[in-house]
């Protein structure tokens, strides 16, 4: 449906996307990852056509759309802080993209009340952007990109401007809103969180390049590079590896493989319980265990433990843990 | 105690400069009746001059302020090499003596100036005519449109343009439903100063019109010409008619305020 | 960031470049031309006649006097307008737009019914250097006023209470915490005032007497020469008083960086 081909771009001595190929499904929702200056957005803007790529090109349905403006490309995109048209009610916002196709009043009528009722914002026409919450804002802009029908559906980090709370209501509301309309999305974030939780596949880029394209799983389970590995999810390192701190086991009694490490702090996380260590030569690392086992434990700082990781020796083929 | 003193300052500063002597000006106007303050201002000439104001005025207002948004558009959204010379351009009417704005429009026009033959072979009468006064006004009035719209525009951003045009709008139905509206107080701001600089220009205009009775005076040059000829009931009672206007100028930029910096 | 080139940026900068081509440019080239046709002798010779000289020492003497007195005075009333509150406060606020409204030749002639031959109070001015210092502090009032009160109002008074509670006094907040905020705000006010002021004719004509060598101001003398045909000696001073209009904006421009600079930096 988008395909991305050997996408490069440059602003001034700053590569921002460096040789990017990327396919996205049709009626897919793929989640963008990555760190800020990674590119991420700047892929996002060159699809819409809001930015021009230095070298490659962009298809979308399987035409060249490189040259072909943003007016025209059937992409509706939502920004991170709404770009709401600040002087019009949220009617005229959501009717915008029909008045400019100058479609009949009955059917923008229509069509704006149809998606109001979707994005729950019935009752709100005649306020002015200025009169809402953050969240119907972005509810509003989400109403006015999807007005024309875009066959793509683009968001630039559209919850990163809201509060927590809001953030995961939203979340959840972008993924059944996505179940009702099939429109091919793409959401841009830096929260691995957001991402793992609502894509069916997600991009994780880093420094112009996207590092691995895979489904949320498959991303924790089997990170392609060490940069997934420490961006998605928590990584430490234990006797030159990688691993999950879920992967360690704090142990009192001696075991194979087992090095000595002091107890710094002893965090609680909810269900689970987090067990910070300096080991032996100094190096710090983290143990995430059940609390359960942690009451077992009876650890406290101070405390001088032993630190391991079960089935040691598998090297660098990283284990298959349920994450 | 010493925010009192600050206070009286301030306003024996306002009084004594400004509100005292505004205050003598409506006192000497009516001081020798309605009559000659009537006469002098149902006179044909001055009834004239404050047509010829009002329809300078009307010409270079909307001159103004087409190029102001145009240029503020240009200066804030397209980086072009030059953007700082165009700004010290526009802003040059503010800080050149109005007289020297009517010297140059002399030398340019003038019987021996570089267009002035052009014009006068063509039969078309420049200097000591509306054309000069209509030039030498939108020069002096230049600034205060482009001046109020590229603050509101640079802080206005362009994300709201860029979703208009991923929603399909193009570049022309932008400006109008998007970006026109977005610093429309902006533009009325500075369409308002723009007419109060036009209504009360005086040096300029005096040096281009040839100031004559009837002809070519404005109500400014009308107040001059008044109070040199001992007509002091007519020169206040023009000044007043100017005054008036201007309160309603300054009405306007005071309601239009805080909707501006909102 | 680059972004995609928009339609229309031709149009509109040529438009732009046409217009202030033609109605500020070539004027400015025709003055320059006409200044220097006859040579730089005798453009200096005409401007260093005894006339021309005491006409631009007596704009440039003034436009400092009066640029000092809106300094303190346009501060004291901004301050007043932002920290102060009392009754009227508002009103006056609004007036302080009143010489930017009002014509100039208006604004010399209320000075007149005051302070002129026939004043109320008996203080007659007219025709006298203080006539032209006041006609000045009246067309410069906003000024200052109007560039140091945005600042005022968006100063962080926490920064001011902090300072207060490490024990400085009020004099020294204002010397150390305030005035280097809100200087920027007061130079480029008096920049403007002081642009304003040097090329002032509207407002003085009137009260001034335009007597040459004793209260004929620049303007004034350009128009006066003008009349009198005298257009080498008109250009001359007027070419000075470019070229002091030249500067003034390019010390508003370095200060408006210099004030940006900072809040990017911030």
């Amino acid at each position: 449906m988008i395909e991305i081909r050997n996408v490069s771009k440059r602003f001034g001595a700053f590569r921002a996307l460096d040789d990017v190929s990327l396919d996205v499904d049709r009626g897919s929702l793929t989640a963008v990852l990555g760190p800020s200056g990674s590119g991420k957005s700047t892929l996002l803007r060159i699809v819409a056509g809001l930015e021009q790529p230095d070298s490659g090109e962009i298809r979308l349905a399987g035409e060249d759309a490189t040259a072909i403006a943003p007016q025209k490309r059937g992409v509706g995109f939502v920004f991170q802080h709404y770009a709401a048209f600040k002087h019009m009610t949220v009617r005229d916002n959501v009717a915008f993209g029909l008045k400019v196709r100058k479609q009949p009043r009955a059917a923008i009528t229509a069509r704006v009340d149809e998606l109001l009722q979707l994005v729950q914002l019935q009752g709100f026409g005649h306020r002015y952007p200025a009169q809402l919450s953050g969240g119907q804002r972005q509810r509003m802009a989400l109403a006015r990109a999807l007005a024309p029908e875009p066959s793509v559906l683009l968001l630039d980090e559209p919850f990163g401007a809201l509060d927590a709370r809001v953030r995961t209501e939203l979340r959840a509301w972008l993924r059944k809103l996505h179940d009702e309309t099939h429109t091919t999305t793409v959401f841009v974030t830096h929260d691995q969180q957001e991402a793992l939780e609502i894509a069916d596949s997600v991009v994780v880029m880093n420094e112009g390049r996207v590092e691995q394209v895979a489904g949320p799983r498959e991303l924790y389970d089997t990170p392609a590079t060490e940069f997934v590995m420490t961006f998605v999810g928590e990584a430490v390192r234990f006797d030159g590896e990688l691993v999950r701190p879920h992967e360690l086991e704090v142990a009192l009694d001696a075991a194979p493989g087992a090095r000595e490490a002091q107890v710094e702090r002893i965090v609680q996380l909810g269900f689970e319980t987090r067990c910070e260590l300096t080991l032996d030569d100094g190096s710090r690392v983290a143990v995430q265990m059940t609390r359960t086992h942690a009451a077992e434990l009876e650890l406290e700082p101070g405390q001088i433990v032993l630190v391991r990781r079960p089935g040691v020796g598998i090297g660098s083929e990283l284990p298959n843990v349920v994450g | 105690m010493r925010r009192y003193g600050l206070r009286g300052v301030a306003v024996l500063y306002l009084v004594a400069v400004l509100l005292g002597p505004l205050a003598m000006v409506f006192y000497r106007a009516f001081e020798r009746g309605l009559h000659p303050l009537w006469a002098s201002l149902t006179d044909p000439n001055t009834i004239h001059a404050f047509k010829l104001t009002l329809e300078i005025t009307a010409i270079a207002v909307p001159v103004n302020t087409v190029f102001g948004v145009v240029c503020a558009l240009a200066i804030v959204r397209h980086r072009f090499p030059g953007a700082g010379i165009v700004n010290a351009i526009v802003d040059l009417p503010l800080a050149l003596s109005p007289v020297v704005v009517g010297l140059m429009l002399f030398l340019l026009y003038g019987r021996s100036g570089w267009f002035g033959a052009l014009f006068q072979d063509h039969g078309i009468q420049i200097l000591f005519a509306t054309p000069s006064m209509v030039i030498a006004t939108v020069f002096v009035s230049l600034p205060f449109v482009a001046r109020e719209v590229v603050p509101t525009l640079r802080e206005l951003g362009d994300e709201q343009e860029q979703a208009a045009h991923t929603l399909g709008a193009s570049a022309w139905q932008t400006f109008w439903r998007v970006t026109l509206p977005s610093v429309r107080w902006a533009v009325v701001y500075g369409v308002v100063l723009t007419t109060a600089r036009c209504l009360g220009e005086y040096g300029a205009v005096a040096v281009v019109s040839g100031r004559v009775e009837g002809k070519t005076e404005t109500a400014t040059l009308r107040v001059q010409d008044y109070y040199e000829n001992f007509n002091q009931a007519g020169a206040y009672g023009i000044a007043i008619v100017l005054a008036a206007i201007s309160v309603i100028v300054l009405l306007a930029m005071t309601l239009l305020r805080p909707v501006e910096s909102r | 960031m680059q972004r995609r080139p928009r339609a229309g940026a031709p149009l509109q900068l040529g438009f732009v470049t046409t217009f202030l081509s033609v109605l500020v440019l070539l004027p400015v080239a025709a003055l320059v031309w006409a200044s220097g046709k006859h040579g730089w002798h005798e453009f200096w010779s005409v401007v260093s006649a005894p006339e021309s000289v005491a006409a631009l020492k007596l704009s440039l003497g003034a436009a400092v006097i009066v640029s000092a007195l809106d300094a303190v005075l346009g501060t004291i009333t901004a301050w007043v307008l932002v920290r102060d509150d009392f009754a009227g406060k508002s009103l006056m606020n609004a007036v302080i737009d009143l010489p930017f409204a009002l014509p100039t030749i208006v604004g010399g002639l209320t000075l007149l019914a005051l302070y002129g031959p026939s004043s109320p109070l008996g203080v007659d001015i007219a025709f006298t250097r203080t006539a032209i210092v006041l006609a000045l502090m009246f067309e410069t009032l906003p000024f200052v006023v109007r560039t140091v009160q945005p600042v005022l109002h968006e100063l962080d008074r926490e920064a001011e209470e902090a300072a207060r509670s490490l024990g400085a006094g009020e004099a020294r907040i204002f010397r150390t915490i305030v005035l280097p905020s809100i200087l920027p705000g007061i130079l480029s006010g008096v920049a403007l005032a002081f642009a304003r002021a040097v090329g002032e004719i509207g407002s003085v004509v009137l009260i001034s007497g335009n007597l040459p060598f004793k209260t004929e101001v620049a303007a004034v003398f350009v128009f006066n020469h003008i009349q009198s045909g005298d257009q080498n000696g008109a250009s001359a001073v007027a070419v000075v008083m470019l070229v002091v209009a030249f500067l003034l904006l390019l010390a508003i421009g370095g200060l408006r960086y210099l004030t940006t600079r900072h809040e990017r930096n911030a």
